[in-house]
């Protein structure tokens, strides 16, 4: 097993495999925590009107029940939603966050009420300041609770499939017409830069013209760095007709060659 | 090297679509038992998977495709690699898991009582040097008063003090001792040095009272007053402390080449099961503390609540040292 430091926690199988959890920032969770706060202030005000309509009956139980039951939904809230909905509360599932297990092991039911219950110290002094200063800290953002209990907050991948036909429509790819450097360029080329090509097509209608043609030339820029085609190749294209060519090559459809 | 990537994944897809829909049910029905035959079908997908996911390694064009099946690989894992029993609540195996989690760490449990006595001779000693100590060792504003004026009181009020507000009185109680407890606990994180303190500055207010009332020539009221919910209250704040201390051990690790990850994760059912248990028992003591150990003689004869408050102590100490026995 190797932890990667920061963004994210990387487990390698008994068979060699490595899978990655992406890690959630102390932000995120804090705006999490905050929804779930705000969940916690509804549940209890439904339970304090209900308390209010018992007290006709006996005034001394129902203001037992209250307080009986503030304090359970105030603990218990984390500990039942992350069990049923598999490390999820409200504001995890909202922000697309999931408690997991540190290992990659299925989650525990102890590991699940342990970090619950240690938010208590987490809490202190006032408003997260123990907890927040542990995630900042800790190699794998985990508060004490997460350390105690052995479990890392992750974010949800949720990405949709890129749709090529979509992104790079172009019918003729004049990159096709060298094919040892095309295969070059997908041998070279990483995931994340191609991730980043991926967002600047989809988004390129939010972007000022400035700063779309700057990004795409640097995009552009960096591609002609891993594999250098000749310059009938590139000639008369802009630079992001460079960069949606670059797609097509790097998902397998690379269209025609003229 | 995977050349024709869409080819590729065209061909893998069925077992991943396969693999994807075995997961879906068996995180939906965790307790769900396969046969030989299923269990055959999900290792041999998995591995098919994870052999996928280290060729998509090779080629790392495709992050979409490799994120899926990542995630796909990282969920089957957790399955197939999980040694640990999946939570069964079944009541004679969650009533006894506390008892055994109790057992299992006597050294932990005698030194919350150690510090607890340490902090109980500390107010002894403070009230005998110095009887004015009394105001700051003691924070409650119906200890202040001197025990002899107060059984005068308790044992001549005409009415009863908590008519009206009994059940609410004992949700306080305890909801807040069940916190105290939960922090005693949770304290273990700095180290134990947190959960010493709390034990000690509960033991030293313990010592004080005891105290006071022994000097007031008040003993008998005193046990009356204190046994019957301080019995269970004192034993099940002691157990929260005790999950303390196994928590700084783990932490620790004195002597313990196994990594700290390991060392908590080996740990972490005996915490809660303690913490929990604890909590059940704190229940009953606010109960019996709200509506038993407030009324005193002639209402209640002291005896009876002391002859009460030892039966509970004995039945306590038995579930703990014997239940669930094997």
């Amino acid at each position: 097993m190797t932890n990667g430091r920061g963004t994210s926690l990387t487990i390698e199988t008994p068979e060699g495999v490595e899978f990655s959890y992406d890690l959630a920032s102390p932000v995120t969770r804090a705006l999490a925590w905050i929804i779930d706060l705000a969940a916690i202030g509804v549940l209890t005000k439904g339970t304090d009107k209900f308390c209010e309509w018992l007290a006709h009956l006996n005034r001394d139980w129902a203001n037992g029940l209250a307080v009986i039951l503030y304090f359970v939904i105030s603990i218990g809230y984390g500990i039942v939603l992350e069990w049923r909905w598999r490390g999820q509360t409200l504001g995890k599932r909202v922000l697309g966050l999931r408690v997991v297990d540190a290992q990659g092991l299925r989650l525990q039911l102890s590991q699940v009420i342990l970090r619950n219950l240690l938010r208590l110290v987490d809490m202190l002094p006032l408003a997260y300041l123990v907890g927040g200063f542990s995630s900042f800290c800790s190699r794998n953002c985990q508060r004490l609770g997460d350390l105690a209990a052995g479990t890392i907050v992750a974010r949800e991948r949720t990405l949709p499939a890129a749709d090529v036909e979509e992104l790079a429509p172009a019918k003729y790819n004049s990159l096709a017409a060298f094919p040892h450097l095309t295969a070059r360029l997908r041998g070279m080329v990483n995931p994340e830069s191609v991730n980043i090509a991926v967002e600047a097509v989809s988004r390129r209608d939010g972007y000022q013209p400035l700063a779309r043609v700057a990004l795409f030339h640097e995009l552009a820029d960096y591609f002609r760095t891993l594999a250098q085609f000749p310059e009938a190749a590139s000639e008369g294209l802009t630079d992001e007709q460079y960069v949606r060519s670059v797609l097509r090559v790097v998902y397998g459809r690379s269209g025609s060659s003229r | 090297m995977i050349i024709d990537v869409p080819r590729f994944v065209a061909a893998e897809r069925p077992y991943w679509d396969e693999l994807q829909k075995v997961l879906a049910q068996l995180e939906a029905e965790p307790e769900r038992r396969l046969s030989l035959e299923e269990i055959e079908r999900l290792h041999y997908l998995y591995e098919r998977c994870s052999a996928d996911l280290s060729r998509l390694d090779t080629f790392a064009t495709e992050p979409h495709v490799r994120r899926s099946l990542e995630s796909l690989v990282s969920r089957a894992y957790s399955i197939i690699h999980e040694t640990r029993a999946p939570a069964k609540l079944r009541w004679k195996s969650t009533l006894f898991a506390f008892p055994r989690a109790f057992r299992r760490h006597p050294g932990a449990f005698r030194l919350a009582v150690g510090v607890t006595l340490l902090g109980c001779a500390f107010g002894w000693f403070a009230l005998r040097v110095d009887p004015r100590n009394k105001a700051v060792l003691l924070p409650f504003s119906h200890l202040l008063i001197p025990p002899a004026e107060r059984v005068k009181q308790e044992e001549s009020a005409q009415q009863d003090r908590l008519k009206g507000m009994k059940a609410s009185f004992a949700a306080e109680l305890m909801t807040h001792n069940t916190q105290v407890t939960i922090m005693a606990m949770a304290f273990g994180l700095t180290f134990g040095v947190g959960t010493l303190i709390l034990l000690f500055y509960n033991g030293v207010m313990l010592g004080a009272v005891v105290t006071d009332y022994v000097m007031g020539h008040q003993s008998l009221f005193l046990a009356g007053w204190l046994l019957p919910h301080g019995s269970i209250e004192i034993p099940a704040i002691l157990l929260g402390g005790q999950a303390g201390f196994v928590l700084a051990g783990a932490l620790i690790g004195w002597g313990d080449r196994t990594p700290r990850v390991e060392r908590l994760r080996a740990v972490a059912a005996d915490l809660v099961a303690i913490v929990v248990g604890a909590g059940v028992l704190l229940i009953w003591a606010g109960t019996v503390e709200a509506f038993v150990s407030q009324y005193h003689q002639p209402v209640i004869p002291y005896g009876l609540k002391i002859a009460f408050g030892l039966c509970e102590l004995v039945a306590l100490s038995f579930f703990l040292g014997w239940a669930g026995r094997e």
